[in-house]
C-alpha cells in the first residue's frame, strides 16, 4: 500500500514536471478535457463508458482523474459542468484542474456535485488505471501498474499484461509484470499447466505477499496443484526465515556498534588505567548535548550549516567531554590511584552532579535533536530494510575504534600510554610524565565518550538521564570482552548485540535483556577476565 | 635421592605455561621429610610460580603434584592444601594490617577453620600460652598489641614466619625472608629458619647468596622453569652452568 | 549465647542502644501522649519518617557488614531490600480483600485489571503473617546465597562483584516492571489497609511500627556486633585487608563471605519489610542501582567498619534529604553529589573515622602534659 501511494505522488510530480516544460502536448487538452468532463454525466454505464473511452487514450494524463474518481474525490462543478478534483479544506473544497493539475481556488461544498461510483466502477477504474500505467512511459510506473495488479490478482489483466509484457524493454519490470500475470493467472480459470508454471515464477519472487499468495491458492486448491503451491509456499518460508534471522543480525550488529560506542572510552578508562568511571555515561551525555547545542546555534545563525552539525558536532563534543575528563582525572581521581571503590563511588558522585548541572541548564525534558538528509532514511536489500542512521552509526563506531587502535600502536603518546598502564615506576624513571599520561589517557577515553553522545544523539532521547542508560551496558561489554582488550570490546559489544536482539522475539525486549545480563552474570563467574584475558602474573599485580 | 617413603613433597615432570610463556619446564623436584632446601635461580627461572604450583593458587598444565604418599595437590584449592600442612610466607610480606600482632598469631593458629566453629570459638589457655611462644621466638613479644601495619618491613618478615609457625604444618614455603633486611636482621632470620627445620620441612627461595650459605643446606638452582644443578653450595657454585646463567651475573 | 552477645559490647555500643531505645520512647509519647495543640505534639508523617529512617540504618547496617568488615562492595543491597520490601506488600495486599477497588475477594486490584482469573502460586500463603515475614527474609536470603556461591566460589572481587551487583539489581529493576510478573508492574503494590488487623494509617499503628524498626535496628546491631567481634569477625577483617594470605592460612574465604553476604542480605530484607508498611507503597524503583549506591554513601559517611556509624550515616543523609528537597529540591543531587566526592578524598574513615582520630590527639595532647605539642603526622 504505501509503495503504491509513494508511486502515485512521483507520478503526479512527474506529470507535473512534463507540463511545466512541455507545453506542446497541451493542444490536446480540450479534447481530453470533454473525456473527462464525460465522466459525470449520466449514469453508471454511461460512466463505464467514459472510464473505458479514457483507458483507450492509453494516455497517462488521464491518470489523476480516473484515480481521483476511484478515491470518490472528482467532483463536477454545478455551475459549468467542469469536473474537478477535490481536497477537503474545512467546510470548503479544494480544486486541482484534472489534467493542468493546477489549483483553482476553493469553492463551498454545496457548489459541488460528487461523481459517484460503485464497486463495479471502481473496478473498471483500476483496471483502466493498471492498462493505462502498464503503458506509461515511465519505468517506475510500469512497475508500479504491475505490483497494482500482483496484489489484485485481477485475471481481467492478463491479455493487458500479455501486451505489455510483449513490449516490454526493462528486464526488472518485465519480471515484475510476469509475476502479475502468474498471481492473475492463479485466480483466474486457465489450465493446470499454466498455474503449475504461475507458482514457479511466484516461487522465484520471494517475499511474505507471494507466500500469501500461494498459501490461499493451495487452501482451494486440490492435488497436484495443491502439494506444488504448498511446497514452493515452504521454499519461500525458508528463505524468508533465512531473511528475518538477516535482518536480526543487523539489528543486532546496530544495537552492538551502540554499545561499542558507549564502551570504546570506558574500554580505555577502566580497561586501559583501570579506572572506575562511573560517570562515563554522562561523558556520553555530555556529547549529546554538545550535538543539540550546535545544531541550535547552526538553526539560529547558519541554517546552511544544518547538513554538517554532526561532523562540526564530533570535534566539539570529543573537546567538551574530554576537558571534563581531564578536569575530574587531575581534580579528583587521582587521588584515588589504587582505591577502586573509592573512585567508583567519587565518580558515582560526580554523575549525579553532571546530570543536576545539565537539568539546571537545559531542562528535564528530552531536547530535539535533528538528523541531517545524509542520515535519514532506509534501503532495501532483499527482504531486509537497513535504515541510514544506524548504517553510518555502524561505521561511525568502526572508524573510531579503529582511529583508537591506530593512536595506541602507533603514536609516541599510545607508547608512553602503555608505558605507564604496564609499569609505571619505570615509566616514569625513563622520563615519562605518569601523570600528565594518566590525565591525557582519561581526557581521551572521556572525549570517546563525548563522540559516541553525538552518534547516540540520534536514536535515542537526548535527556539528563541518557548516560544512565548506558553504564552498565557499557561495563557489561568490557568485562565480557575482556578488560584492556579493545578487540575483545568489539566482539563483546556485537556478541551482546546480537544475543540480545535474538532472545527478544522469543523473550521479548525486556526478558531478553534481563537474560542476557543473567548470562554476563554467570559468565563473569566463569570467566572472571572476560572473553580476551591477559594471562599470566601480569594480572595478579 | 631419598626413598619414596620418606619424601614429602614431589614434583614431577610439571609444566606451567602463561600464553605460550613457559614458566615452569618438566620441573622435577624432591623434598625429604625433615629436609630443608633452598631454591636459588634468576628472575623468571619459576620460582614463585613453582610455590604458587604446590599451594594451587595455579594449576599445573601437566605433571605430578604429590605430598606425602599419596595426596594429588593439583586437584585441591589453597585452603585444603593450607589444611593439609604446608604454609606459604609470600615474596612480599603479607600480614593483616588492621589487626594486632597477637590476633595475627591467634588467626594462623591451628584451631578449626569453619565458619560456624569460628562464629563461636574462643580462645583459651593453650592458646595464649602457644601466641606466647611463637612471639618469644619471632622476637615480637613486646608488639603484641601493635598493629599489624605499624611494624617495619622486617617485622612483618617475621610476624609471617611466626603466622607460618603457628600454622605448624609439616612444610613450609619460604619466598625471599631475607629481602629488604638489614645483615644483622638476614643472620637473625636464618638462625630462626635453622630452628623451624628442626621440626618441619622448610623450602626457601632466596637470593641472598650469605643467607643461603648461613643455611648450611642442599641448594636447587632453577633456571628457565626447570632444575640446572642441585647439591650442596659450593657443588652448585662451582657449576659452569650455574655461574653463566646466574652466579656470574 | 548471651554470653556470646555480652562479650562483644563497648561503650559505644551500648550509648547507641540507649539512644535509640530513647528515641523509641520519645517519640512515641510525642505521638501518642502529647495533645495534638501542643507545639510537642509529633505527627504521624514525621513518625513514619522517622521510622523510614531506622530502616535505612538497618540497611546500613547490612551494608557496613559486607563491605567495611569484609571488603565486598555491594551495589546491590537496595535489590534485597526491595525483595523484604515486596514479600511485606504482598501481605498488605492480600489483607486488603474485597475492600479492593474491584472488591475481589483474593485477587489484588491490578491482577483482576489485567483479567487474572486466579492467584499465581508464588503468592499463595502470603495471607499469612508469620510466612510473609519468614519470606522477607528467605527471599533475599535464598538470592544472596546462589549470588554468592557463584561470585565467591569463582573468586569475583572488586570493582568486578561491584559491577556484577549492580547488573542484578538493574535486571530484578526490568523484571519488575513487566506486568506479567505478577508484582504489580510500574505501579507495584500500595494502597494498603491493614496489617495484623490495625489500621496501617491510625497512629498506634504508626508509632508500633516506629517502635518495631527500633527494636529491629538494635537486634540487627547486636547480631552485627557479635559476629565482629568474635574470631570469625577477625577473618572477615583480614579476609578484607589480605585474601590471599587468609586463603594461605586455610580459610575457605568463599565460605565465611558466603555467610556474611547472606546474613547481611537477609537483614535488608528485614529492613525493606519494616520500611513499606511504614511508607505505604513498594514499586520497582526501588531496585533501581541509584538506590543502592546511595545507600553505600550513608556508610561512608558514617564511618564504614563501624556499624555505629552507618547507622548514624543513613539517618544524617536522609535527613538532609528530606531537609534539601523540601527547601531546594534542585540543589539536593548536586549536595549528594559533592557528599560521595568528599567523604572518599576527605574522609575515608567516615564521620565517626573523624570523631575518634580528634578525640585520639585530645587524649594524646592530655597525656603528654599541658603544653600544646606540635602537631605530628599520622
Amino acid at each position: 500500500m504505501m509503495t503504491f501511494l509513494k508511486s502515485r505522488t512521483s507520478l503526479l510530480l512527474f506529470l507535473f514536471s512534463l507540463f511545466m516544460f512541455v507545453p506542446a502536448t497541451t493542444s490536446h487538452a480540450d479534447e481530453l478535457a470533454d473525456k473527462i468532463n464525460k465522466l459525470a454525466e449520466g449514469g453508471f454505464n454511461d460512466r463505464q463508458k467514459a472510464i473505458n473511452e479514457l483507458a483507450a487514450t492509453g494516455d497517462s494524463r488521464v491518470v489523476p482523474a480516473l484515480e481521483a474518481l476511484g478515491d470518490g474525490l472528482l467532483y463536477m462543478q454545478k455551475l459549468g459542468n467542469k469536473v474537478v478534483i477535490v481536497e477537503r479544506a474545512g467546510s470548503n473544497f479544494k480544486l486541482t484542474d484534472p489534467i493542468t493539475l493546477e489549483a483553482l481556488g476553493e469553492m463551498p461544498k454545496g457548489a459541488l456535485e460528487k461523481i459517484k461510483v460503485n464497486n463495479r466502477l471502481r473496478r473498471a477504474v483500476r483496471d483502466a488505471l493498471g492498462g493505462l500505467q502498464l503503458n506509461s512511459k515511465k519505468p517506475a510506473d510500469r512497475m508500479a501498474a504491475a505490483e497494482a495488479v500482483f496484489q489484485s490478482k485481477d485475471p481481467d489483466a492478463i491479455p493487458l499484461l500479455d501486451a505489455a509484457i510483449e513490449k516490454e524493454t526493462k528486464a526488472d519490470v518485465k519480471k515484475a509484470m510476469l509475476e502479475a500475470r502468474a498471481a492473475a493467472v492463479l485466480s483466474s480459470d486457465l489450465d493446470d499447466t499454466a498455474k503449475l508454471d504461475a507458482i514457479k515464477v511466484i516461487e522465484t519472487r520471494s517475499g511474505r505477499d507471494s507466500r500469501s499468495i500461494l498459501l490461499g491458492f493451495a487452501a482451494n486448491a486440490e492435488g497436484k496443484l495443491k502439494s506444488a503451491a504448498e511446497e514452493s509456499a515452504g521454499i519461500i518460508e525458508r528463505s524468508l526465515a533465512a531473511w528475518a534471522a538477516a535482518q536480526n543480525v543487523w539489528y543486532g550488529l546496530s544495537l552492538g556498534s551502540v554499545l561499542l560506542l558507549a564502551a570504546i572510552g570506558l574500554a580505555i578508562t577502566f580497561g586501559v588505567m583501570g579506572v572506575i568511571n562511573m560517570a562515563h555515561g554522562e561523558m556520553v551525555m555530555l556529547g549529546a548535548y554538545t550535538t543539540f547545542v550546535v545544531q541550535d546555534v547552526i538553526r539560529t545563525s547558519y541554517p546552511q550549516l544544518f547538513e554538517v552539525s554532526l561532523l562540526i558536532s564530533i570535534p566539539l563534543a570529543f573537546l567538551v567531554a574530554g576537558a571534563i575528563g581531564v578536569a575530574i582525572e587531575r581534580g579528583i581521581i587521582r587521588w584515588l590511584y589504587g582505591r577502586p571503590l573509592e573512585t567508583l563511588l567519587a565518580t558515582w558522585g560526580i554523575s549525579l552532579a553532571l546530570q543536576q548541572t545539565v537539568r539546571s541548564i537545559f531542562g528535564p525534558t528530552n531536547q530535539e535533536v535533528g538528523t541531517p538528509d545524509f542520515m535519514s532514511g532506509a534501503f532495501e536489500i532483499g527482504q531486509m530494510t537497513i535504515t541510514y542512521n544506524r548504517l553510518y552509526i555502524l561505521v561511525f563506531a568502526l572508524v573510531v575504534l579503529a582511529a583508537l587502535m591506530l593512536v595506541m600502536k602507533r603514536t609516541p603518546y599510545g607508547l608512553q600510554m602503555r608505558a605507564v598502564t604496564q609499569n609505571r615506576a619505570m615509566a616514569g624513571a625513563m622520563g615519562i610524565r605518569t601523570d600528565w599520561v594518566d590525565a591525557l589517557t582519561f581526557g581521551l577515553g572521556s572525549g570517546i565518550a563525548g563522540i559516541a553522545g553525538v552518534a547516540l544523539s540520534q536514536i535515542d532521547n537526548v535527556s539528563p538521564n541518557l548516560g544512565q542508560s548506558y553504564i552498565i551496558d557499557s561495563f557489561m561489554v568490557v568485562v565480557f570482552g575482556g578488560v584492556g582488550n579493545l578487540w575483545g570490546t568489539l566482539v563483546g559489544a556485537m556478541t551482546l548485540g546480537v544475543a540480545n536482539k535474538f532472545l527478544e522475539p522469543y523473550a521479548g525486549a525486556v526478558l531478553g535483556k534481563i537474560v542476557v545480563l543473567v548470562f554476563i552474570i554467570l559468565f563473569i563467574q566463569k570467566k572472571p577476565r572476560g572473553m580476551f584475558a591477559l594471562k599470566g602474573r601480569a594480572v595478579e599485580a | 635421592m631419598t626413598q619414596a617413603g620418606d619424601t614429602l613433597l614431589y614434583l614431577d615432570n610439571v609444566s606451567v605455561s602463561f600464553d605460550g610463556f613457559k614458566a615452569l619446564n618438566a620441573l622435577s623436584l624432591y623434598i625429604a621429610e625433615g629436609e630443608m632446601r633452598a631454591i636459588i635461580g634468576p628472575n623468571g627461572a619459576g620460582k614463585t610460580t613453582m610455590m604458587d604450583v604446590i599451594t594451587g593458587k595455579t594449576r599445573p598444565d601437566m605433571g605430578t603434584v604429590a605430598f606425602g604418599k599419596d595426596i594429588d595437590l593439583t586437584k585441591m584449592d589453597e585452603a585444603a592444601i593450607a589444611t593439609l600442612g604446608i604454609g606459604r610466607k609470600f615474596q612480599k610480606p603479607t600480614v593483616f594490617e588492621s589487626h594486632t600482632v597477637y590476633d595475627n598469631i591467634l588467626l594462623a593458629l591451628d584451631r578449626p577453620r569453619g565458619v560456624i566453629k569460628t562464629l563461636f570459638d574462643k580462645s583459651n589457655g593453650t592458646d595464649h600460652k602457644r601466641i606466647d611462644e611463637i612471639l618469644e621466638i619471632t622476637r615480637l613479644g613486646d608488639l603484641a598489641d601493635e598493629l599489624g601495619a605499624n611494624l617495619s618491613h622486617g617485622q612483618k618478615q617475621w610476624l609471617e614466619i611466626g603466622m607460618l609457625l603457628a600454622q605448624d604444618p609439616m612444610l613450609l614455603l619460604v619466598d625471599e625472608p631475607a629481602a629488604g633486611m638489614t645483615d644483622a636482621e638476614t643472620a637473625e632470620t636464618a638462625r630462626l629458619l635453622k630452628d623451624i627445620a628442626k621440626d618441619h620441612s622448610v623450602v626457601v627461595v632466596e637470593h641472598d647468596m650469605d643467607f643461603v650459605r648461613d643455611l648450611g643446606v642442599k641448594v636447587t638452582v632453577l633456571h628457565e622453569g626447570s632444575v640446572l644443578a642441585e647439591g650442596s653450595l659450593d657443588q652448585v657454585s662451582a657449576n659452569q652452568e650455574v655461574i653463566d646463567v646466574y652466579l656470574g651475573r | 549465647m548471651t554470653n556470646f552477645i555480652a562479650g562483644a559490647l563497648g561503650i559505644r555500643s551500648y550509648i547507641f542502644i540507649a539512644v535509640i531505645a530513647a528515641i523509641v520512647v520519645v517519640v512515641g509519647f510525642l505521638n501518642l501522649a502529647v495533645p495534638e495543640t501542643s507545639s510537642l505534639y509529633m505527627s504521624s508523617y514525621v513518625v513514619s519518617l522517622f521510622g523510614k529512617y531506622l530502616c535505612y540504618a538497618i540497611l546500613a547496617l547490612a551494608i557496613d557488614l559486607v563491605w567495611g568488615f569484609c571488603g565486598v562492595l555491594s551495589l546491590g543491597h537496595g535489590a534485597f531490600f526491595a525483595l523484604g520490601g515486596y514479600a511485606m506488600g504482598m501481605y498488605l495486599m492480600r489483607q486488603i480483600g474485597t475492600r479492593g477497588v474491584y472488591g475481589h475477594p483474593e485477587l489484588p486490584d491490578f491482577m483482576v485489571f489485567l483479567n487474572w482469573q486466579e492467584l499465581p502460586w508464588y503468592w499463595y500463603g502470603f495471607d499469612m503473617f508469620w510466612f510473609a515475614a519468614l519470606m522477607a527474609v528467605l527471599v533475599p536470603g535464598a538470592l544472596a546465597f546462589a549470588f554468592g556461591w557463584f561470585a565467591f566460589r569463582s573468586r569475583v572481587t572488586g570493582v568486578y562483584l561491584s559491577i556484577i551487583t549492580q547488573a542484578m539489581t538493574f535486571a530484578l529493576l526490568l523484571a519488575f516492571f513487566r506486568n506479567d510478573m505478577g508484582f504489580g508492574g510500574n505501579n507495584g503494590l500500595t494502597d494498603f489497609k491493614d496489617i495484623l488487623g490495625f489500621d496501617v494509617q491510625s497512629d498506634s499503628t504508626r508509632v508500633g511500627l516506629f517502635a518495631a524498626s527500633g527494636i529491629a535496628l538494635i537486634a540487627a546491631f547486636l547480631l552485627a556486633q557479635a559476629i565482629v567481634t568474635s574470631k570469625l569477625g577477625k577473618i572477615l577483617i583480614a579476609v578484607r585487608d589480605a585474601e590471599a594470605r587468609t586463603r594461605f592460612l586455610g580459610y575457605r574465604v568463599e565460605h565465611y563471605k558466603l555467610f556474611v553476604w547472606t546474613l547481611s542480605a537477609m537483614m535488608a530484607g528485614v529492613a525493606g519489610a519494616l520500611y513499606v508498611p511504614q511508607v505505604g507503597i513498594i514499586n520497582p524503583s526501588e531496585f533501581a542501582p541509584a538506590n543502592s549506591i546511595e545507600a553505600v554513601i550513608w556508610v561512608a559517611v558514617g564511618g564504614r567498619g563501624t556499624l555505629v556509624g552507618a547507622a548514624l550515616g543513613a539517618v544524617l543523609v536522609n535527613g538532609a534529604k528530606t531537609i534539601f528537597t523540601g527547601i531546594l529540591p534542585e540543589v539536593w543531587l548536586f549536595a549528594l553529589g559533592a557528599l560521595f566526592i568528599a567523604v572518599t578524598l576527605f574522609l575515608p574513615k567516615g564521620i565517626l573515622g573523624l570523631a575518634s582520630q580528634i578525640m585520639a590527639k585530645r587524649r594524646e595532647r592530655q597525656a603528654t602534659g599541658a603544653a600544646p605539642q606540635p602537631q605530628e603526622a599520622d
